[in-house]
């Protein structure tokens, strides 16, 4: 089984910030996202994704306000860990695709090849309004650029064939350029000539994911991304899902909060819907009670197909906790979950193979 | 007064400063060639350590450029990562203001700030060319004149952004449930010919408040620029002249944007080669010079100044005997210095006359004519050297930048850096934790 944690803020309740072993004044320092994401990696999971947007989230003051960029966070981290993967959220709708595919390269050569990307849109119009550029587009169309923007990203990063780099004193040529390529992509909604500025990553392709809630975000998925995230009700729909998708890794989404009984866990969630001052819900089904009731939850459910989960922490670093010390070791007992890392790359983690160059296999340029 | 001397370090950029066919050579691109030019400028207490960007492969006579180091990584991505392994050491960067959104770049830089605890700046650049747009969704070219407009307006735009949020907006008291002083934290709304934003900024604000800013355009406008905005200026000028004059010229114009001398740094680029004695680093430097300028790099840069294919000259044999090619420069792209060139058939005459008269081959006019090292010498000649410029006013100190990737700056560290120590005139270690600490700016009034 694969296992990684959505990571959020102070978790994905919003009043995390408010339990007792919660580090509110500190959501916006390096330490924090240094202990919370070396704390993943003591757990063995394959990854983190990081969360980020172009907005505040609430118009409440009682609420965390503000985030940092996750690109920067995970690069921030890469030099502190060894093994886990790291990927960050971009947003396709409002960033430069020639910027995206440097940066998440520039990750995949920070952290030796660990690098994933979980690209979303937005169709927030505040959002939107913080750019100026356009209105909102119609979500069809954001998910239509959004294939598009990892097409190019993805060419990008075999803009440079791997060995481009030949330093022939010589001739006096430090790079082959008849290895590296325009990507020369025009499409509806941008156009990127390429090559890259940045040499293919370790990984050659990092790893690409996407969440998706229906039909059209799962061709989104089916098409450009390696990793799905999905959010199924159970174990049925998550079949559904996974035969609707019909390729790559699909992963469950689910919302969780933990406890040494069922009693504490239900309680933890009772007390922060009270703080917040309305019961917690989610795009995700929402788990609460013990690490080894969601250890057979999970195991029940990846029976549908599903490659993996996501876990979205109620509360950090409570229930990250509880999954790296308590959910992580009920599986290793039940030998469903590594107990060591078995490769240095997150392709390697995820069973993916490092592809060559598109342009190595089709020789044009 | 003695002046206390600034000393920055520059990674080695894509150009024939970098030498790379030298054994000593490393990578340009793995984050641990960048980690050991951190660290060693950290152990020499510099203020900063920068890195150029670049968003367009350069291209010759219309194909990729093949002869100089080649390809870089993400600015902000390796600044992030070399906070992880620095402490005190400034951060700087060059992020384009053409091809990036205020709300996205001021984010990134308050990130880093954040993450850093106080040591990111950013050098403000434009970009001018079509050729350099085809890479992003907003393409475009800017006539000159619009370029630091759009600049101004741009950096303008960010200082909303960092303003937006007050020091201490952030509570987080557990007991009472604030979270945030104000619902209306990160409000902001900025409109002009260029940009038309408005809404809530989502980073709270940054240990400096905001990024420090450098400036490195050379022309009145970017002279001016600086002096409105910038708290520090790269510059060209590093002889005691030229700089004396670039550094009377800029500090003068301050006082009109009420400012005074002390709130911009200038700090012109050298380059340095160091040996046991002054002969045997000149006769190094001649070594250097020849592995800068090889010989189809020698054909290369003629062609940059005649604007013509010159492929078929012997970079061993003498000058072209056929004129610069007149109009626009179309040889070479992504490449600002070709503008440096504005009369290509006077210098082409000039060079010509040069060549004849001295005897010299292609070769050897370009290493005569294209910059030498700025400081060449022992460590203590060259440490007399940049306290003398830095004491006469030629500079407030110096980005250094090494011809070695990575290891070019150990020796400067190891051999000069104590002598400056001793003299007094560099710090025997950081006093401050923030960039601007390490600058001697004092810290931003609270927005």
């Amino acid at each position: 089984m694969r296992l990684c944690v959505a990571l959020d803020g102070a978790g994905w309740h919003p009043a995390a910030w408010r339990e007792p072993q919660a580090r509110p004044g500190e959501l916006f320092t390096a330490r924090y996202w240094a202990d919370v994401i070396t704390e993943a990696e003591r757990g063995l999971l394959d990854f983190v994704t990081i969360e980020d947007g172009f907005s505040v989230q609430s118009s409440r003051t009682d609420q965390v306000a503000g985030c940092l960029d996750a690109v920067l966070i995970a690069a921030r981290v890469a030099p502190l860990t060894r093994y886990i993967g790291l990927m960050p959220t971009v947003i396709a709708t409002h960033t430069e695709p020639f910027h995206t595919a440097k940066a998440i390269a520039t990750l995949d050569y920070a952290s030796n090849g660990r690098a994933g990307v979980r690209v979303r849109v937005s169709a927030s119009p505040q959002e939107a309004a913080h750019f100026g550029r356009r209105d909102a587009l119609p979500a069809g169309d954001l998910l239509d650029e959004a294939a598009d923007y990892v097409e190019v990203v993805r060419r990008l990063w075999d803009s440079w064939e791997d060995g481009a780099e030949i330093r022939d004193v010589a001739a006096g040529r430090f790079i082959d350029r008849d290895k590296l390529h325009y990507i020369d992509f025009t499409g509806k909604y941008f156009s990127v000539k390429g090559p890259s500025i940045t040499p293919r990553p370790p990984q050659g392709q990092p790893v690409v994911a996407a969440l998706g809630h229906g039909p059209e975000p799962y061709r989104l998925i089916a098409r450009s991304a390696d990793v799905g995230f999905v959010a199924p009700r159970d174990a049925g729909h998550a079949h559904d899902i996974v035969a609707q998708i019909g390729s790559g890794l699909v992963f469950a989404d689910l919302v969780v909060f933990l406890g040494a009984t069922a009693e504490e866990a239900a309680a933890r969630q009772a007390r922060m819907n009270e703080r917040a001052g309305y019961a917690f819900t989610s795009d995700a089904t929402v788990f609460t009670g013990t690490p080894a009731q969601l250890a057979g939850l999970l195991l029940d459910w990846q029976q549908a197909g599903l490659a993996g989960f996501r876990l979205r922490p109620g509360a950090i670093p409570g229930d990250l906790e509880a999954i790296t010390r308590a959910l992580v070791p009920e599986l290793q007992r039940r030998g469903a979950f590594r107990t060591t890392y078995e490769a240095g790359t997150l392709r390697g983690l995820l069973g993916l193979s490092r592809p060559a160059s598109r342009y190595t296999l089709t020789g044009s340029s | 007064m003695t002046k206390q001397i600034h000393l920055a370090a520059h990674f080695p950029g894509v150009n024939n400063t970098t030498v790379w066919s030298d054994p000593r050579s490393g990578s340009h691109i793995e984050f641990g060639s960048f980690a050991h030019m951190a660290r060693t400028a950290e152990r020499a207490k510099f203020d900063f350590l920068f890195l150029a960007e670049g968003l367009r492969l350069r291209e010759q006579n219309g194909r990729i450029y093949d002869l100089d180091v080649m390809g870089r990584p993400d600015t902000f991505t390796v600044l992030a990562a070399l906070a992880a392994v620095t402490s005190r050491l400034g951060l700087a960067g060059t992020i384009n203001s053409t091809f990036n959104e205020p709300y996205e770049v001021a984010r990134q830089f308050a990130t880093l700030d954040h993450l850093s605890g106080g040591r990111a700046a950013w050098n403000v650049v434009t970009s001018w060319d079509a050729f350099t747009g085809e890479n992003f969704r907003r393409g475009g070219f800017l006539p000159q004149e619009e370029r630091y407009e759009r600049a101004r307006t741009f950096l303008r735009a960010t200082w909303q952004l960092f303003d937006s949020w007050q020091a201490g907006e952030i509570i987080a008291d557990k007991a009472s449930g604030v979270f945030l002083a104000g619902a209306d934290a990160g409000r902001f709304r900025h409109a002009d010919a260029h940009f038309d934003i408005g809404g809530r900024f989502n980073v709270p604000r940054s240990p400096q408040g905001r990024p420090v800013i450098f400036q490195a355009g050379d022309s009145d406008e970017g002279r001016e620029f600086a002096a409105a905005s910038a708290d520090a200026i790269f510059s060209r000028h590093g002889t005691l002249e030229d700089g004396q004059k670039f550094y009377a010229d800029v500090k003068a114009r301050l006082a009109k944007y009420g400012r005074t001398p002390d709130q911009l740094l200038i700090l012109p680029a050298a380059t340095f080669v160091l040996a046991d004695t002054d002969a045997e680093a000149a006769e190094l430097a001649r070594v250097v010079r020849r592995q800068q300028v090889s010989g189809p790099t020698a054909i290369a840069f003629l062609e940059q100044v005649w604007n013509r294919d010159l492929s078929g000259y012997d970079p061993d044999g003498p000058l072209p005997d056929v004129d610069p090619a007149p109009g626009e420069n179309t040889v070479a792209q992504g490449r600002a210095s070709v503008r440096m060139y504005r009369d290509p058939h006077t210098v082409a005459a000039q060079w010509r006359a040069r060549a004849a008269v001295r005897r010299l081959s292609i070769r050897e006019l370009v290493i005569e004519v294209t910059g030498r090292q700025t400081f060449t010498g022992s460590a203590a000649t060259v440490a007399e050297q940049i306290n003398m410029l830095v004491q006469a006013d030629a500079s407030d100190g110096f980005i250094l930048v090494p011809h070695i990737t990575p290891g070019g700056l150990d020796e400067f560290a190891d051999t000069v850096v104590p002598l400056l120590q001793e003299r007094g005139v560099f710090r025997p270690d950081y006093e401050g934790t923030t960039l601007r600490e390490h600058l001697g700016l004092a810290p931003l009034e609270a927005s």
